[in-house]
């Protein structure tokens, strides 16, 4: 046996379960087909965000009168903002290569293939076979195409995530199909950057996920910076030429220099040879059980491959608990809710459930809301737009889901994830001291609302 | 200043129940003082003070159930120095109560009815005793009339949390998926079932009672078992066992039916080893010593202490260890030691008359057998119709590991030794 765990995938999944892995004393190895840090580091989370400050930045430049100051002419260098983005991602990804390295994980650079083995499936990278006793999946997901209608990336018209990080040049006109997270902060972004951008939806709001209240103020907060939607409209075909693209609606024909395509995320489940082994594969994922295991003996998988939500952090979470599992680690019985963020201008987040999940749950739910408007630190920063939203059980006054928009909010949203794992109640939340002034205030005025106990409203 | 800490009586016990104190707040106690009892599943123990001193704090009252081995049960004030004002003795220690009158926490599915009562906070209630709990826990416990302290957290640091209350309260088994199979199933309440409520007693479940229940419902449930039956005519072990006794007279031990029944046992374990087995997911251990258990029935319930590598062992030995072993069990002074991990099991239900039975695997073994009384029957013998002492012996196999023909091996050796008892003694 060459190692107690092998971990296929170096994402944010595959590296934090091989750190958990090697910390519980275990001798670990890591495969990786591309780059360490995985989607994440290299063409996700964090390049985007990297870039989105460049356009949040150069938006504010736009504003500065309101701050009573001036400055000269703005203007943007797209090259220089693309290369520090890459350079964001370059430097993470020898971190990574660093914590591999601290950590004793021998990593192997490579695709893997299963074979048939005991008590866990064999690895293949190459001309090597390692063998294991715990064989970990934590290959990601990667962006769902539609061939049939033209939705599938070529590089120069039509972009997937991938695309969009490293154009040559910002699009004058662009179509986002798709209004989840990764196709508003795109939007978010090249609008930033002055683009005409047009958002197609399927569902009849923008960012379906949110509660219903969140979208709405997001597609009038977005509108107001100059985007526009389509909702519930089908994308029938999309054609490309030498120029840019038209993608046709039902009763109408839209047209820009290029389309991004962000229609959801299919696992990376292809070429592993799991067909083989009999894993059980369902609509593109691995199926396990709570605890990431497989209906094939030693094998196992965490993150994207293994279902949504699609999240790094969700990924990380699970690899960690899974590694803990296979040491013989007895988890806490707590569920941990997973938060979801959204970077645009301004952002989302939340945690839990919304207030219609809760109704349809069978709760009886207690609401409160607080706008940013008439919050102080909001005010004196000059961003006021947004509210924050609680969800409690109205019998037990459990924290059942927190809804946020506005500045800064991603930030904010562990401090709901902390209550809702701890298991606060309204009592607990309205009992919390929350600093002056600080927009977080306004999670405290969203508790006490709920309860009809707001202070400043 | 010394904590005196939750002792382990077993490399395995993870909790217990502090019994009793013998001692009081602003006692002095010495070394080698008993200061308390501990009482686990099946054992109750006296800790004894390590060190000197005057006893400055009880932190965990007497009869609290669930107490974490290595947390502190009290402190001890060492130097003789600034003596603290001894503070009023707990009323509960004035006079020694009946074990059965020490206040026990409602069992958690019984929901309604007189659980206001047993909830109230008991008098004597000392700092130590605070439940971990989430905030949701408490108030949902608060609001079902639950106490917490009958609730076992399952959350970080044993934290009782939402999914371990609505467990208890026997909502749908929010519990982590490992948990949930351990559980026993949540049966019907007895109202549901048409038994109204004050028309019984309730009778807490203590610790033997809950053990006792757990391991026959994983046995009965979980063990692929059969029984195998075989009669036995005992008038030669009969005359052999007044002859041994007569030897033994002035040794003052009496070898029983029953001693002779696991030396027996023992022997022809040592002869067929493959029905002195343990099957486990590895492979099957196949032991080296017929570890033998003996049912024992005490006060609320059974306990099974062993006689070790009884094959190796005399009759007159084998006889002064099951005494020994069968008076201290009702004395509940057993170590953990003595009743865990025997390879085989003999219970013998003959002195109350019981023709045959059989009884339920005691895991991990691999058979039990089951003990019949000898009563005078009549047998045929060549032909013609003859009175002798028989006794009815059922073995129970796992068949996982024991199979038909090796279960009637074992029998068959068994019986031969039985029937003449001279090849027992090899």
């Amino acid at each position: 046996m060459d190692f107690d765990v092998v971990i296929i995938g170096a994402g944010p999944g595959g590296y934090v379960a091989a750190i958990r892995a090697s910390q519980l004393g275990l001798k670990t190895a890591i495969v990786e087909r591309e780059n360490l840090g995985g989607i994440c580091l290299n063409w996700g989370c964090i390049p985007t965000k990297a870039l989105l400050k460049s356009g949040e930045v150069y938006e504010q430049l736009g504003h500065l009168g309101d701050y009573g100051l001036s400055a000269g002419e703005r203007a943007y260098d797209f090259a220089k903002v693309i290369d520090r983005s890459r350079k964001v991602a370059k430097q993470l990804n020898s971190g990574v290569a660093f914590l591999m390295k601290k950590h004793k994980i021998e990593v192997i650079m490579g695709a893997a293939r299963l074979e048939k083995g005991s008590p866990a499936p064999k690895v293949v990278v190459g001309e090597r076979t390692v063998t294991a006793k715990h064989v970990i999946l934590a290959t990601g997901a990667r962006a769902r195409t539609i061939p049939a209608i033209g939705l599938e990336p070529d590089g120069e018209r039509v972009w997937t995530y991938r695309e969009a990080l490293t154009p040559k040049s910002a699009p004058r006109s662009l179509i986002v199909i798709g209004s989840g997270a990764i196709g508003i902060e795109f939007a978010s972004f090249y609008r930033a950057l002055g683009a005409d951008v047009t958002v197609i939806e399927a569902m009849d709001r923008v960012l379906p996920v949110e509660d219903e209240e969140v979208s709405k103020a997001a597609q009038k907060a977005f509108e107001k910076r100059g985007l526009k939607f389509r909702l519930s409209a089908k994308v029938q075909k999309l054609t490309r030429s030498k120029t840019g693209v038209t993608i046709e609606l039902e009763g109408e024909r839209l047209e820009a220099e290029v389309a991004i395509v962000a229609v959801g995320i299919t696992g990376n489940v292809e070429d592993l040879g799991l067909e083989a082994l009999g894993v059980k594969v369902d609509r593109g994922h691995v199926v396990t059980d709570a605890h990431g295991k497989t209906n094939v003996g030693g094998l196992y998988a965490i993150g994207d491959v293994a279902g949504p939500p699609w999240l790094a952090h969700k990924a990380s979470h699970e690899g960690v608990h899974c590694v803990e599992a296979i040491a013989g680690f007895r988890t806490p019985n707590v569920r941990a809710p997973i938060p979801g963020c959204t970077y645009s201008d301004p952002q989302i987040a939340s945690v839990g459930l919304t207030e219609a999940a809760a109704m349809e749950a069978g709760h009886e739910v207690k609401v409160g809301r607080f706008p940013f408007a008439v919050n102080g630190k909001a005010i004196a920063s000059g961003e006021t737009t947004g509210f924050v939203k609680t969800v409690f059980d109205g019998k037990t006054g459990a924290l059942l889901g927190a809804h946020m928009i506005g500045a800064e909010v991603t930030e904010m949203i562990q401090g709901f994830a902390l209550a809702i794992t701890l298991e606060a109640t309204e009592e607990d939340l309205m009992a919390t001291v929350f600093p002056h002034p600080t927009m977080s205030e306004a999670m405290h005025e969203a508790s006490l609302d709920a309860y009809r106990r707001v202070l400043h409203a | 200043m010394t904590d005196i800490l939750m002792p382990a009586l077993s490399p395995t016990m993870e909790e217990g129940t502090l019994a009793k104190w013998h001692v009081k707040e602003g006692d002095e106690v010495k070394a080698g003082d008993v200061i308390a009892e501990i009482e686990t599943d099946k054992a109750t123990m006296e800790v004894e003070a390590v060190d000197e001193g005057v006893v400055e704090a009880i932190l965990v009252a007497e009869g609290s159930e669930g107490v974490k081995v290595n947390a502190p049960i009290a402190r001890l004030k060492g130097e003789d120095g600034g003596t603290p004002a001894p503070e009023p003795a707990p009323k509960a220690d004035a006079a020694p109560e009946p074990r059965k009158e020490e206040p026990k926490p409602a069992p958690p599915s019984q929901v309604g009815g007189e659980t206001g009562a047993t909830t109230a906070a008991p008098a004597q209630k000392a700092d130590g005793e605070r439940v971990m709990a989430s905030p949701l826990a408490r108030r949902l416990a608060q609001a079902a009339g639950l106490d917490l302290k009958a609730v076992k957290g399952t959350g970080p640091h044993g934290r009782v949390v939402k999914a371990d209350v609505e467990a208890a309260l026997g909502k749908a088994p929010a519990a982590a998926p490992e948990a949930a199979a351990a559980a026993p199933r949540q049966a019907q309440s007895l109202e549901q079932m048409g038994i109204a409520p004050g028309s019984y007693d309730l009778v807490p479940l203590d610790g033997m009672r809950k053990t006792v229940a757990r391991r026959m419902t994983d046995s009965f449930r979980d063990v692929p078992h059969f029984p195998l039956n075989i009669d036995l005519e005992i008038d030669t072990l009969l005359a052999a066992r007044t002859r041994i006794n007569a030897l033994l007279e002035g040794d003052g031990v009496k070898v029983s039916v029953n001693d002779l029944v696991i030396k027996a046992a023992a022997m022809a374990l040592k002869r067929v080893p493959e029905a002195n087995a343990t099957y486990t997911p590895e492979g099957i251990a196949m032991h080296h010593h017929a570890d033998v258990a003996m049912a024992v029935a005490v006060p609320g319930g059974l306990i099974t202490p062993i006689i070790r590598a009884a094959e190796t062992k005399g009759l007159a030995q084998i006889a002064g260890e099951a005494k020994d072993l069968a008076t201290r069990a009702r004395d509940k002074k057993l170590k953990p030691e003595e009743f865990q991990g025997g390879t085989f099991t003999v219970s013998n239900l003959g002195m109350f008359g019981i023709k045959s039975f059989a009884s339920i695997i005691n895991e991990p073994q691999g058979a039990i057998m089951s003990v019949g009384a000898g009563e005078q029957r009549p047998v045929v013998k060549n032909g013609e119709l003859t009175v002798a002492t028989v006794m009815s012996i059922t073995l129970t196999c796992d068949h996982r590991v024991v199979d038909g023909a090796t279960g009637a091996k074992f029998l068959s050796a068994f019986k031969a030794m039985i029937e003449d008892p001279a090849t027992m003694l090899d």
